[in-house]
């Protein structure tokens, strides 16, 4: 886990015991870890779907900008992202 | 585990499945949780069996899967199932006290899409006292730590605690450190089968209890997120009861080596439930439809003081073994609440545990051993170290 804030070109990417899936049963997607797993709403699963180790803060916003027009998503997915890694689901690549 | 699926109460989903894989075990751990009876469990299911149980809980929605045992490791089909379980969706847990855990089996662990690897921290040693200072333990657990972190599986280490290791808490942090242990539970025994009959010599005092974790939460601070460190206390020091397992039938689903489907790995010892064998039913009916599976889900069942207390939603009247082991009745209850006319059971056996000296020596500790469970078989109900009702 890493110490450093996110900055716009930090890459992000799960930690290494985080598994990002559809649950059926659920309808929902979930984040799977050690013993236990978070249900993830609608936005907060669009987001952690883009984290994949390739893009980096910007390039998640943007991409979520091209899939939801018209709304300024910036400052919400930033929130997200720093919640995510201060609770330690994602790191500094 | 509660914390694992917390908010998934309402779902009915059996979110956790837990496979207990084999009774057997090369160590003799005196707090073991597995029936004391175990001895006399039917023969184990086979590797296609388990397989079957894998695709049945996971079309009911399981996902976490808990590989435990006995020592899973006694068996050699594990690297088998893993794979499955990985082919099927789940995030895979091995449950393990290390022994066994070779770097053979460790890579076709990593190759079949094992998720986790919790190290337990066993005292395999009768001779208590060099509980910590066992070399043998020690470059075990050095191998085995070694062997986890080549194949880039997260750090996590399990110790239970009681009354004999407890005041040796420093010891065992700095050897987690030394381990580079990322997660670390330090669980106090919960008294459950082979732990109930050795209560009085495992249960700490408030004094050692209160020591312990003073130390344990310097090292906290000390180490910030380099090791993130939970430190479970005993629910006898508590005045309400623990939510068991979210709830009976709500999340978890327990299968014991000989096939029995269990909401808990402890109600095997209910009386009058008739739990099903995954040979004789489909996972479906079992979760859905059989009868022990329902018996104590909702709040039905509940009597005074639950019935109409407002906390009922939060802990579920506690836990039913223990009401159950303590009072001979499944649906008082939990002692440990303080509104239970038998919380007395639970504060007499707290005062016991405040006499000064290392142990309490009542009776003779009981070894989790094949011999001594056929003795215990043959006893065949409760514990002996069971409060009468």
């Amino acid at each position: 886990m890493s110490d450093a804030a996110l900055s716009p070109e930090s890459v992000v990417a799960l930690e290494r015991q985080y598994r990002f899936q559809w649950e059926e049963k659920l309808q929902a997607f979930v984040l799977l870890y050690p013993e236990g797993l978070v249900r993830l709403e609608g936005s907060g699963a669009e987001i952690i779907k883009r984290v994949d180790g390739q893009r980096s803060v910007d390039d998640i916003i943007q991409d979520l900008e091209r899939a939801f027009p018209g709304v300024d998503l910036r400052q919400d997915v930033l929130d997200y992202l720093e919640k995510a890694h201060g609770r330690g689901y994602i790191r500094i690549k | 585990m509660a914390e694992a699926t917390s908010g998934s109460s309402r779902t009915g989903i059996p979110l956790w499945l837990n496979a207990e894989v084999t009774f057997r075990c090369p160590l003799h751990c005196v707090y073991c949780y597995n029936p004391v009876d175990y001895a006399r469990s039917g023969p184990e299911l086979t590797t296609e069996e388990w397989l079957r149980v894998l695709r049945q809980a996971r079309e009911l929605g399981s996902v976490q899967l808990g590989i435990s045992g006995g020592e899973p490791l006694m068996r050699d089909d594990v690297e088998i199932m893993v794979a499955e379980a990985r082919r099927l969706g789940y995030y895979t847990n091995l449950l393990t006290s290390g022994v066994g855990l070779t770097e053979k089996r460790i890579a076709a662990f990593k190759e079949g899409g094992l998720d986790q690897i919790q190290l337990s921290f066993q005292d395999s040693t009768r001779e208590l006292n060099d509980f910590l200072s066992s070399t043998r333990t020690f470059e075990l657990k050095s191998k085995v730590a070694k062997l986890i972190k080549q194949y880039d599986y997260p750090m996590v280490l399990n110790v239970v605690l009681h009354r004999l290791n407890i005041d040796h808490i420093q010891a065992i942090l700095d050897m987690a450190e030394q381990m580079g242990v990322e997660h670390l539970e330090l669980a106090n025994t919960q008294y459950y089968a082979w732990a109930l009959l050795n209560r009085d010599q495992l249960m700490p005092s408030r004094e050692q209890l209160e020591r312990a974790e003073a130390i344990t939460n310097q090292f906290r601070a000390r180490m910030g997120n380099r090791c993130k460190v939970y430190f479970v206390v005993p629910d006898y020091y508590a005045n309400r009861p623990k939510a068991c397992m979210n709830g009976w039938g709500t999340t978890f689903l327990n299968i014991a080596a000989d096939g029995m489907a269990l909401p808990c790995h402890e109600a095997r010892q209910l009386p009058g439930l008739n739990f099903p064998n995954v040979r004789d039913h489909d996972l479906g009916w079992i979760w859905n439809e059989s009868p022990g599976f329902n018996a104590y889900r909702g709040d039905g069942w509940m009597k005074e003081p639950c019935r109409s207390c407002p906390d009922k939603v939060k802990d579920f009247g506690g836990c039913r073994c223990q009401a159950y082991m303590l009072t001979g009745d499944a649906t008082n209850t939990d002692p440990v609440c303080d509104l239970s006319p038998n919380h007395g059971l639970i504060t007499d056996a707290v005062a016991r545990a405040q006499t000064a000296g290392p142990l309490v020596k009542v009776q003779p500790i009981v070894f989790r051993d094949d011999k001594n469970s056929r003795r215990l078989s043959e006893k065949k109900t409760q514990p002996e170290t069971a409060p009468a009702r």
